[in-house]
């Protein structure tokens, strides 16, 4: 049964996956491109079986302080959004990274700024990267580039935000949320039991036993120093993850004369260009980012000695490639290629602005 | 052994159920396979598109730049994706509501009369099985006796009872289809 191969939509994969990965509640509020993740769990009815909660929120705003409050029981608690309803969510996102609560958020990016397009996009990396809230805080990120990896992504999810105390989002667009692929299910797990979760979430608001202190969970703290000490661990915190969580993937780069970036379902575009532009002898690899935080800088420096250029290709105006600058310091040439407004590139384009912007 | 094809016609057609089927029997003939719909305004306008890839080894990209094959319902999707057909491959069209033909010559074009076929047997709603024939008769990339799973395992168990009546469609479609 867990190893059967389901032809499926990326958003269908991740909703089945989260019912599979022992979530305890999924809170959201519907909007396309992700709108058959809520659609599939309503269906599934995980609350006849698993006992999972699924409950349409009256808007994101509320959905993301529901994730708060239920992830603040030390439950495995999730939404899913698109980039609008991404944007409301904002203010909860980092008071969950205030507190230092495991949640995980999925982001099925569309075409913006503003209500914008429902078509594919990848211009929310600043917001999600770079903190689309306020204060100084990350969360870790995962790029998803099949359906197969929206459903693996979610217990990964789970798991990176529990070892850490920390946001996890999938940052996937509508192309792979809308496609449908083979995917393998994840096998079922059990939802923790709550002793389960008083064990390993010492912190949970799970009501007060009489072995410890009332546990209280805020981002408020208004006295400086302690604040600059929650500060000084959080950045602790991220230092950690970006000595042990960054994650990429590669595509014929061994013998690489110059190198093509792109994440998401954009590296699937860029992989095919990879396999065209090899085809007419140009030695081209494909370096994918799966983190995008932790973001993969060391990898580019080990790159440097033998390439001599690097293309970095999404749907936005220009965003990742400020990260691959930080990581090359000018040694080798670094330009960007995208589409915007939900207009996704196809192979031959990325080819032509492999050879036109960075060969010539 | 790759086929990279385009569906495109009217919402309603059964433009996106056809490619579902196509996945679906490719799927469980242990094929890689994507199905990649327009899910944009262009679906809430009217119009209706899908890119459908079968092939023996694993899909890089579900976009595409050209296609092997276009299957082509109307006017619109004809002058959007005629030029994007590989020279060499193949476009499928039915000529009803066409009113400018496909004009290329290095291209194979076939046509079949689909609509004509279907109102003639009282059978609309198998419209897009009669096309689905026509398509598999040029390019059996996968056998009839998977077509038929998968248009079980798309269409819901209450309509099962007109399984029978599809797979008479699609026979049909092989039938009607002509070369240019």
């Amino acid at each position: 049964m867990s190893e059967e191969v389901r032809l499926m939509k990326g958003n269908e994969a991740l909703a089945e996956a989260a019912i599979r990965c022992g979530c305890d509640g999924y809170f959201g509020y519907p909007i396309t491109p992700q709108s058959e993740v809520m659609e599939t769990l309503m269906k599934l009815k995980p609350w006849e079986t698993t006992g999972m909660v699924v409950l349409q929120a009256e808007s994101e705003v509320a959905s993301i302080n529901m994730v708060y409050a239920g992830a603040g029981c030390g439950k495995r608690i999730m939404t899913s959004t698109s980039s609008p309803g991404f944007s409301l969510m904002q203010e909860g996102v980092s008071y969950i990274a205030g507190a230092d609560i495991p949640a995980l958020v999925v982001n099925v990016m569309r075409g913006g700024p503003g209500l914008g397009t429902i078509q594919p996009s990848q211009a929310d990396y600043f917001q999600t990267v770079k903190g689309g809230g306020h204060g100084d805080y990350k969360q870790i990120t995962l790029a998803p580039n099949s359906v197969q990896e929206m459903a693996d992504f979610v217990g990964l999810g789970f798991d990176l935000a529990f070892k850490y105390n920390i946001l996890c989002v999938i940052l996937a667009d509508g192309l792979i949320g809308q496609m449908m692929e083979k995917v393998v299910l994840p096998p079922y797990q059990p939802r923790r039991t709550e002793e389960e979760i008083r064990k390993q979430c010492p912190w949970a608001t799970l009501g007060r036993t009489p072995d410890r202190d009332i546990n209280v969970i805020t981002s408020l703290e208004l006295e400086p120093e302690p604040m600059e000490r929650r500060n000084i661990a959080l950045q602790a915190k991220y230092a950690l993850i970006e000595k042990n969580e960054v994650r990429y993937d590669e595509f014929m780069t061994d013998d690489a004369e110059y190198l093509i970036m792109a994440f998401g379902s954009a590296a699937r575009i860029c992989q095919k260009a990879v396999e065209v532009s090899r085809k007419q002898g140009i030695k081209v690899g494909l370096l994918r980012p799966i983190t995008l935080f932790p973001f993969p800088y060391n990898r580019i420096k080990e790159h440097l000695s033998h390439i001599k250029g690097i293309l970095s290709v999404e749907y936005n105006a220009g965003q990742m490639v400020e990260d691959i600058r930080l990581a090359v310091e000018g040694k080798v040439k670094v330009e960007h290629f995208g589409r915007t407004g939900g207009i996704v590139p196809t192979p031959g384009e990325v080819v032509d602005a492999l050879k036109n912007q960075i060969i010539k | 052994m790759k086929e990279e094809i385009i569906i495109a016609g009217f919402g309603g057609q059964g433009v996106l159920s056809m490619g579902k089927i196509l996945a679906y029997a490719g799927l469980m003939q242990g094929k890689e396979v994507s199905w990649l719909p327009a899910y944009g305004p262009e679906q809430r306008g009217g119009t209706a598109n899908v890119t459908v890839i079968i092939s023996d080894d694993k899909i890089s990209s579900p976009i595409l730049n050209t296609y092997n094959t276009a299957i082509i319902l109307n006017q619109q999707s004809l002058d959007k994706f005629e030029s994007k057909v590989k020279p060499g491959g193949r476009l499928i069209y039915d000529p009803y509501g066409i009113t400018k033909a496909p004009t290329r010559t290095d291209i194979e074009v076939y046509s079949t009369a689909a609509m004509d076929k279907a109102l003639e047997l009282n059978a609309a709603k198998s419209f897009n099985m009669f096309i689905l024939g026509g398509f598999l008769k040029l390019c059996p990339i996968v056998d009839i006796e998977h077509v038929m799973l998968g248009l079980k395992k798309s269409l819901p168990e209450r309509h099962w009872n007109l399984l029978p009546q599809n797979e008479e469609a699609i026979k049909t479609g092989m039938e009607i289809i002509s070369k240019r």
